[in-house]
């Protein structure tokens, strides 16, 4: 049944997203800490699982795959939503700042995944 | 046509559904015929969903993109966080947990790394343009940091609401750019693994860009990133409200 795969899904997202919500006010702040993490490593706790004791059921996977194929038109919708405006208006000093943050960051990413290897 | 109207409203959802497929279908079209498949159609439909979403911020003067216009409110609804962190999650299924354990230790140092570069940088424009009073600094790195972290750090520090206003709106430009440049640069920073994707994903940290800026460069690569991301914006409220504001505080 494909819904069981949804549910599934269901299940880990609201978990994760709980324990986050938790998280956050035990550390005293008004944000979700790491909800979607924990909520992905649910998932692959439960699938990993499955594999070694029982399948899930190729019909019920898909009810899992079709959320994660339709993640990019979901970002798409999230892209037109934005406040492309807000952002343009900031004025200088806020596309500066933006601007070199993205930039600056962008080297790093070679030079710390390089790190290990040598 | 006032019909038509009031079917598209009720039904926005699927409206939304229509639109996007129709943002995608000529994205890909636009990617085959123009640029020979170089440039990723995903890549092209992020763009055109923040042109789109600029024109309506224009037109309507609201803040939410198209989803300001009654017959596109459903693009709200697609693209909000419920559905957002549902797929999110959903592109887990299939990742391979020793590639998660191996690079664990280089995203947890990119997450922190992350945090501080960004709030550093984001300060030291701050103080460039002529801000001189720790609150005021420390709002605007926080911006830097995601478009989340500036008014939390804001409100619990006490700046002016004009400060914090600038903070969102660099954490907006942030985001905006991790969306368009990933896809641009991926290749020259290494960005093909899941060592890499993560520790992408813990330097840039902003959930809607790092969501956008994988997928247009492989969405096998998204749950990898989004591993890290979702932490950040949790260790930048926590960071920089209290260690990095005393910092800064100290300094000046």
């Amino acid at each position: 049944m494909v819904i069981y795969g949804i549910a599934l899904l269901g299940i880990c997202t609201l978990l994760g997203l709980f324990a986050g919500e938790l998280l956050g006010s035990l550390f005293g702040i008004d944000a979700n800490v790491g909800g979607i993490g924990i909520a992905m490593f649910l998932l692959m706790c439960c699938t990993s699982f499955f594999k070694g004791r029982f399948k899930i059921g190729d019909v019920s996977e898909k009810g899992i795959t079709f959320w994660s194929m339709i993640y990019i038109p979901i970002v798409v919708a999230m892209a037109a939503k934005q406040n492309v405006v807000g952002a343009i208006d900031g004025g200088l000093m806020a596309l500066l700042a933006g601007l070199l943050v993205v930039a600056v960051s962008f080297i790093f990413v070679p030079i710390i995944s390089n790190f290990k290897r040598k | 046509m006032e019909i038509l109207n009031e079917v598209l409203i009720s039904n926005n959802l699927i409206t939304a559904f229509v639109f996007v497929g129709l943002i995608v279908y000529l994205s890909y079209f636009f990617s085959n015929h123009f640029t020979g498949g170089r440039f990723h159609g995903s890549a092209i439909a992020i763009i055109l969903g923040l042109i789109f979403a600029y024109v309506a911020g224009l037109l309507s003067e609201g803040q939410k993109g198209v989803a300001d216009f009654a017959i596109l409110s459903g693009v709200g609804i697609l693209g909000g966080s419920m559905l957002r962190d549902f797929a999110i999650v959903a592109t887990a299924y299939g990742a391979n947990f020793n590639d998660l354990r191996s690079s664990g230790k280089a995203g947890v140092f990119s997450l922190l790394f992350g945090v501080i570069l960004s709030f550093s940088l984001g300060a030291l424009v701050a103080i460039s343009f002529g801000y001189d009073d720790p609150r005021s600094i420390t709002t605007i790195g926080a911006g830097t940091v995601t478009f989340v972290v500036g008014p939390i750090t804001g409100s619990a520090i006490g700046a002016e609401s004009e400060v914090i206003a600038l903070s969102i709106a660099a954490g907006l430009v942030k985001s905006i750019l991790v969306m368009t440049i990933t896809p641009l640069v991926a290749g020259r920073i290494g960005l093909d693994n899941p060592k890499s994707a993560m520790v992408y994903g813990g330097l840039m940290g902003t959930n809607s860009g790092v969501a956008a800026g994988l997928a247009a460069v492989d969405p096998k690569l998204v749950p990898y990133g989004a591993m890290t991301a979702t932490f950040y914006t949790a260790v930048g409220c926590l960071l920089v409200p209290s260690v990095l504001f005393f910092l800064v505080s100290a300094l000046y």
